[in-house]
């Protein structure tokens, strides 16, 4: 086998994990739980991944029983780490993996301590996403100070302490910009409108409630286009659409502010997973998986936010977990058996499912997102008769059906939709 | 005089429209839970709102520049802003355990919820 770097000091593990925030951490414990021998890097200088900033209650109520914030959620999994002793190393940044062969894998990173390789039977990939920017959803104007994404005016907030801006809009009804938009006002900013493309808000009904008891004003169905200053946001057009998502012309005002928040959603960054030629799901924009979070190229497995975009950390942490139990099974197969897969299609009414194949071999969480909002629906999946009465349906909220391996082992694939009942 | 408050529902992901009915204080009907925990978030909204209140405060000497804290117990929305006053003028110094009480404001323990 060809060696590369050779200058480059090498290391070996079973499993190398790459991100250290929830689904990383679940999935480097349940790998060292396994008896694997597991590295875990973050390119961060703490672990914990977007949890330390997140510093509202609501996490945990499923995956430990109890509500927690953030910050105690990301220690809980850290302490965890440490007293199994799980190596790890922060302010580690990823440069590059490469796969020679099923069992051979390879990272090159970097850190303070100098540059590293690291070979590997297994990855398992747990990076997280990225935030939309203004230039993706066609803010232009002015190149001024004060636009932030929302994940980056939380970090100022509620790592550093900083208020990013006193008049602050909010691009984006989704959850993130909802819990800035009540850290704002509780911090005595003025968040003077939440803007949000679509004619229903975004984020989960206990979020949207923070609008009402901060009197701040949600325009569903707008947009923000252009935004104006001389150095600083100093105001921003926000005009109205149609069903069509169409502006409609000579419905553009103006509002004055000197900070624009834009939470206009998250995308996995699994850049360095195309490179290497992981099938990309475009309706997740993640990897394709199969029901151990195992992507296209054998022995590189997927958690969290990195596979699809999640709206509880619980799901996240259950699937590092499940993409250590896949790297396990891998590694001691020596590979992925060669199986006929059912695969998991998209029916009506359903935006997204993840895992895309089952092997019909074990239980399995499917987690699918909704096209649109409806009441009184039922999920099906045709093939296995599978029904169930949902009340309420948002694409906000994520919805997880668990399938036992009896049901599905004789399919062929499977269609779910989610439709009138 | 009669009011009547809509609420979504938070208690659980169904987000049941809720309405309550209202007149000179007094709760007359509550309409749309599907639920008793809803019925009675809903009446407690309407008599006395409470929200869980967090923040951060800085923190000397720390690895991070603040720590994270929370209100022990919800406490009545209308109390907030004086509450964030009080905690605007916090300052703690490291280290900080998860958990520390780290101040106490009307009967209210502020807990750290980040270590430093």
């Amino acid at each position: 086998m060809m060696k590369p770097f050779p200058e480059v000091p090498m290391l070996s593990y079973d499993v190398v994990v790459i991100g250290g925030g929830p689904a990383g951490m679940a999935s480097a414990i349940k790998a060292k739980e396994l008896g694997l021998k597991v590295l875990l890097l973050d390119e961060n200088d703490y672990l914990g991944g977007i949890l330390p900033q997140c510093i509202h209650p609501g996490f945990g109520i499923h995956y430990f029983k109890e509500e927690l914030t953030g910050p105690e959620f990301a220690s809980r999994l850290a302490k965890r780490l440490v007293e199994l002793g799980v190596e790890y190393r922060t302010s580690a940044r990823v440069l590059e993996i490469r796969n020679y062969s099923d069992l051979e894998k390879f990272v090159l990173f970097t850190s303070p301590a100098g540059i590293y390789g690291v070979w590997a039977k297994a990855i398992i990939y747990a990076a997280g996403a990225r935030e939309r920017h203004a230039f993706e959803i066609g803010i232009v104007g002015d190149r001024v100070s004060g636009i932030y994404t929302a994940g980056e005016a939380q970090t100022l907030m509620d790592i550093y302490g900083v208020l990013p801006g006193k008049g602050i809009v909010i691009v984006g009804s989704g959850d993130v910009g909802l819990i800035m938009a009540r850290r704002f006002s509780l911090e005595g900013a003025k968040v003077k409108a939440v803007i949000e493309l679509m004619p229903y808000p975004g984020g989960l009904a206990r979020n949207v409630m923070i609008l009402r008891d901060f009197n701040i004003p949600l325009y569903l169905s707008h947009k923000v286009v252009e935004v104006r200053g001389k150095g600083r946001v100093e105001r921003v057009k926000v005009v109205k659409v149609d069903k069509n998502l169409k502006e409609i012309p000579g419905s553009e005002f103006w509002i004055e502010a000197d900070t624009l928040v834009i939470s206009a959603g998250l995308v996995p960054a699994v850049k360095k997973l195309k490179k290497i030629g992981v099938e990309i799901d475009p309706a997740t924009a993640g990897p394709v998986v199969n029901d151990r979070l195992e992507t296209s190229v054998p022995g590189i497995f997927v958690a969290g936010n990195s596979l699809v975009i999640n709206d509880l950390v619980d799901y996240v942490a259950e699937q590092g977990e499940l993409a250590a139990e896949g790297a396990k099974e891998f590694i001691e197969n020596s590979g992925t058996e060669s199986r006929k897969w059912i695969k998991v299609e998209r029916g009506e009414n359903v935006r997204l499912v993840v895992p895309h194949y089952l092997s019909g071999e074990r239980d399995v969480y499917l987690y699918l997102r909704v096209l649109k909002p409806m009441e009184d629906v039922e999920l099906r999946i045709p093939e296995i008769g599978k029904r169930l009465k949902l009340l309420v349906v948002k694409p906000a909220e994520m919805i997880r059906l668990k399938l036992k391996a009896e049901e599905i082992r004789n399919a062929e694939k499977l269609t779910v939709e989610v439709t009138g009942a | 005089m009669r009011k009547t408050y809509r609420f979504t529902c938070i208690i659980c992901p169904l987000g049941c429209s809720v309405e309550v009915e209202v007149e000179d204080g007094k709760v007359l009907e509550v309409r749309g839970h599907t639920c008793p925990r809803g019925k009675e978030w809903a009446v407690q909204e309407v008599i006395s709102p409470k929200r869980v209140v967090m923040t951060v405060i800085p923190v000397e000497n720390g690895a991070l520049p603040t720590v994270s804290v929370k209100t022990s117990e919800p406490v009545p929305k209308e109390k907030i802003p004086e509450l964030m006053r009080f905690l605007a003028g916090i300052k703690v110094k490291a280290p900080v355990n998860i958990g520390d009480v780290v101040a106490e404001w009307n009967g209210v323990k502020i807990v750290a919820t980040r270590g430093a």
